[in-house]
């Protein structure tokens, strides 16, 4: 076995040192009637590199990538093109295989590039402060709905109805067993939902999504400003971290917490994971916050260097008092996060973004011209949501016989509404050509006609 | 007109040190208007942005590609990593983490799929997912396992939530959670994050649960409880039957902390001993990286009587191939834990782990790490102060004892290990152990290379008792960075650069 150094000789030379007769006898604890004797026997046995690689290939090969056809997938993953470089440096095996940075004189590389990460996340959300990750985007929302009760100390979370539903049914789950609230108007794509008009005292924050999950881009800065004036805290949610790239930032309008999914930049769709949940707050508030953070500090001789610090907030310390129960975070997405940042820079970016955008703008053009097919959002970043004369899952299906993702139907999302039966969730990235496009108007038209 | 004088010995003027070089903040390496990334021109199109255009700049700096390359190359080599030298960190499972996995998780058709793709292009992503769900039930014997949680502490939560929700359907989700004191600190915080008291468990002086106090606990307001087995000071809880009979016995259930079962697998089945639920740490036992601090993966094995209630999504066997089932449609599943369907790239990388080690690979992988273990306390017992008698399981757990009367401390010699070229073990944890130093070594170290480890810790053991406290003190001395001032980082947290404030020019 390839990866197992001890030779029978080893073994036996070891035993003999620890004085038992077998590997066996040291497993003398475990109750005799639950020690298996020999391998599980309806498991197969080992595998060179060849065989694995041959059996792992076969899943890829049933699946339709969408890197090997016209894709128009968003609703909270998006496929983006990540630099080369990004990939070889993640590998290298001083990050890949290093643990989290508890032993600081040892993990400096670790510890310099998350804290290059809290600044990039702090600048992108227009926020004072942000943590060196979470699992993904809705976790790290539901964490902030947590922190805001923590910090109101009130137990009820007014959600929009344009918040992602995984994000809104993850915040549901814990509500359900920790004791606090959720109240939230229906999802519209086009809007004009009262969010005040659910606010009471007992209300500890509003969490809304920017763009939502329509694509719609709305002002929150009024919001923001009714929130603060009612005691309660505003968390705005990104699922596209690019939007920032050429929106303003949620903190310019008065976001107290902002969570984001960060996957966009450095990491792969990967059928969903694993993703990294960015977080940032103000800093009255740092205190309050889950997850790890690095700090500057300086060693015994006065050099700059870099700890984890602020750890009496969590859970190795302060056990069932801690922020959050979170130990392992998304270390390795955070540094392809933090990599392909460093790549674009602020001249990159702003062209990325510009780029996501003029997409979908001439995309949204194109479909909106097709008969049976109607924009029902204005206003958006890099995915609209199209309302079809058809049923859209079955549009969807229909356009995946034909090799193209068309996008996401909202009835994935909120299944058995028929308000919502129609609407399509469309997204286009740096990625889709015109080549792309032309493929799905042709198509689209098809299947509506 | 001053000479320049000559560095002290030693001292370099960059104060580079040879492959130690010296690298700031991508921050202060910034050009204006320079990016690493060619990108095509913007086409003409409509504004669509509502009016809400950014109108400032992000503040991000600009680098060309050759210095993003040797910023992340230079950092890189500020680390200590599994593919260096030995990681005896405790608890951790620093083990060989195979690059073929590296590979598979890359292919196209896995890494650039969408989560939200039709059911009907994604196949063979429902079907590695369910091969990976048929090992992990196998390895165990449970007949389930919610695949979701993104790591340890998340499939904890996952647990006492399915706990929680399996007791209310009964209609009384009760208060109490036994936690033993040896508890990972991710166990209490899981069960207070779930509404649940937590009631602590003593030890024994054997480093086992007390089985009679922990009998006295039980009640009809007790849950559950989580144990952890094998538990934090490397030892096989021996009562485990007793244990998971005693808190059936009054109705609550039995959750496993999986963090160790590495050490078992293919040797014990979790599901033989009476566990309800346990997570298994994908990046421990199953080798995916620890990536300096993620990302992880947690699914947990379920019984019979709490699988109804494992949270969406999941994946079912449907007429048309496989299903993934999103939706609850009014059934018992209690909830979602996060976006989208779980870690699928630490699922790849896993089950080609696995497939590459088979039913007996990994049945010798799990004995040769309790055979260095063993080794490692065999070597050591003589000189350093094993914190319990007997043979251990997959980790030596020692107490500071050897070190009374030295004043070099549990974290003194720790850094000392460092300048001999090892990260050092976990210290400190479990705290019921003195001045703990927990080694895992894994089945990843050769005989060769624990032997040479064995002789720098008694080498290290004995220099501290020879009274050269000083030298402890000071380690580590050939890192980048010398000992880190952890009080000023926390007194005024600095936790993002800023410009610098332009200096007044001097008159």
């Amino acid at each position: 076995m390839r990866y197992l150094p001890l030779t029978e000789a080893d073994r036996r030379v070891m035993l003999a040192k620890i004085g038992v007769p077998s590997i066996d006898s040291l497993y003398a604890d475990v109750p005799s009637k639950a020690l298996l004797k020999a391998p599980i026997a309806d498991l197969p046995d080992h595998q060179g590199e060849i065989e694995v690689e041959r059996q792992m290939q076969a899943f890829a090969n049933q699946n339709l990538g969408t890197a090997s056809c016209p894709s128009f997938l968003g609703a909270g993953a998006y496929r983006h093109h990540v630099p080369a470089t990004v990939d070889y440096l993640i590998q290298r095996g001083e990050f890949l295989t290093s643990y989290t940075p508890y032993q600081p004189e040892v993990t400096q590389g670790t510890l310099q590039y998350l804290f290059e990460f809290q600044t990039q996340v702090a600048l992108l959300t227009g926020m004072d402060v942000a943590n060196a990750s979470m699992y993904d985007g809705a976790t790290s929302t539901c964490e902030a709905v947590q922190m805001a009760n923590r910090i109101t100390r009130r137990k009820k979370a007014v959600v929009s109805g344009g918040l992602h539903p995984h994000y809104h049914e993850v915040i549901a789950t814990l509500a359900k067993f920790t004791g606090f609230e959720i109240v939230s108007p229906q999802p519209a794509p086009q809007g004009g939902e009262d969010l005040m008009a659910m606010v009471d005292k007992d209300t500890s924050c509003i969490v809304v999504q920017y763009p939502d999950v329509f694509g719609q881009v709305r002002d929150y800065t009024k919001l923001a400003e009714a929130a603060h004036a009612a005691g309660a805290l505003l968390i705005v949610a990104v699922t596209e971290i690019v939007s920032l790239g050429l929106l303003t930032p949620p903190g310019d309008m008065g976001a107290d917490i902002v969570t984001a999914e960060g996957q966009s930049l450095g990491n792969p769709l990967g059928f969903g994971g694993p993703y990294v949940g960015l977080f940032a707050t103000r800093d009255k508030y740092l205190r309050q916050m889950p997850g790890r953070l690095a700090g500057q500090t300086v060693d015994a001789e006065g050099r700059r260097g870099w700890v984890l610090t602020l750890s009496t907030r969590e859970q190795h310390i302060r056990r069932e008092k801690a922020t959050s129960n979170i130990c392992t975070n998304s270390g390795l997405c955070a540094l392809a996060f933090t990599i392909h940042l460093s790549l674009l820079g602020e001249a990159g970016l702003r062209q990325l973004a510009e780029l996501n955008h003029a997409a979908a703008s001439r995309l949204a053009d194109r479909l909106s011209a097709i008969d049976g097919v109607d924009l029902q959002t204005p206003q958006f970043f890099n995915e609209f949501t199209l309302k079809l004369s058809k049923p859209a899952a079955k549009v969807v299906e229909e356009l995946a016989q034909r090799r193209i993702l068309g996008g996401v139907p909202v009835s994935r999302l909120w299944p058995g509404r028929p308000e919502l039966e129609n609407l399509l969730l469309v997204a286009a990235t740096e990625t889709v050509t015109d080549d792309d496009m032309a493929a799905l108007e042709t198509a689209l038209k098809e299947v509506l006609r | 007109m001053t000479t320049p004088s000559m560095p002290q010995a030693g001292a370099t003027l960059s104060g580079n040190k040879a492959l130690q070089i010296e690298e700031p903040l991508i921050f202060e390496q910034d050009a204006a208007g320079r990016t690493a990334v060619d990108l095509p021109a913007v086409p003409q199109h409509q504004e669509r942005l509502g009016g809400l255009k950014r109108k400032q700049a992000v503040g991000l700096p600009g680098l060309s590609e050759p210095q993003v390359v040797r910023h992340y190359t230079k950092l890189s080599q500020k680390n200590f990593a599994i593919d260096m030298n030995v990681y005896p960190l405790g608890s951790c499972t620093m083990k060989h983490n195979p690059r073929l996995n590296e590979k598979v998780a890359r292919l196209p058709g896995i890494a650039d799929l969408h989560p939200l793709q039709p059911v009907s292009t994604v196949q063979g992503a429902l079907a590695l997912i369910d091969r990976l769900a048929h090992w992990l039930k196998t390895l165990t014997n449970m007949p389930a396992v919610a695949m979701s949680p993104a790591a340890g502490a998340h499939g904890e939560l996952c647990g006492i939530m399915t706990i929680r929700a399996a007791l209310l359907a009964k209609g009384d989700a009760r208060k109490r959670i036994l936690v033993p004191e040896s508890a990972h600190g991710t166990n209490p915080a899981t069960a207070a994050a779930c509404g649940y008291e937590v009631d602590p468990v003593p030890a024994d002086d054997r480093g086992r649960v007390d089985l009679a106090a922990f009998k006295a606990k039980l009640g009809p307001d007790v849950a559950g409880t989580m144990i952890t087995n094998p538990n934090t000071c490397g030892l096989f809880e021996n009562d485990i039957i007793d244990i998971a009979d005693a808190i059936h016995g009054v109705g609550g259930y039995f959750y496993c902390d999986g963090a160790n079962f590495n050490a078992i697998v293919g040797r014990v089945r979790p599901g033989d001993l009476g566990v309800d639920a346990m997570h298994i740490n994908l990046h421990k036992t199953f080798s995916t990286p620890h990536g300096g601090g993620g990302p992880g993966a947690g699914p947990v094995v379920l019984s019979a009587a709490l699988a109804p209630y494992a949270p969406l999504p999941y994946v079912t066997h449907g007429p048309n191939g496989f299903d993934l089932k999103e939706q609850d449609d009014g059934g018992t599943a209690f909830g979602r834990l996060k976006g989208f369907h779980g870690q699928m790239g630490m699922f790849t990388r896993a089950l080609s782990y696995i497939l590459s080690h088979g039913s007996d690979g990994l049945r010798q992988a799990s004995g040769d790490a309790v055979l260095n273990a063993n080794y490692i306390l065999a070597g050591l017992k003589e000189t350093l102060t094993p914190a319990f008698s007997g043979t251990c399981m997959h980790e030596a757990l020692f107490n500071d004892d050897f070190l009374q009367g030295t004043d070099v401390t549990t974290l003194d010699f720790a850094k000392a290990m460092i300048d001999e070229g090892y990260h050092p073990m976990t210290m400190y944890f479990p705290l019921v152990v003195h001045g703990a130093l927990l080694m895992e070594p894994t089945e990843t170290e050769s005989k060769d290379g624990l032997d040479r480890y064995v002789e720098v810790v008694k080498g290290l053991a004995e220099r501290a008792k020879a009274g050269d406290t000083a030298y402890f003190e000071g380690a580590p001395y050939h890192t980048p960075r010398r000992r880190l001032d952890e009080t000023l980082a926390a007194r005024q947290p600095i936790l993002k650069w800023k410009p610098p404030v332009e200096k007044q020019a001097a008159e």
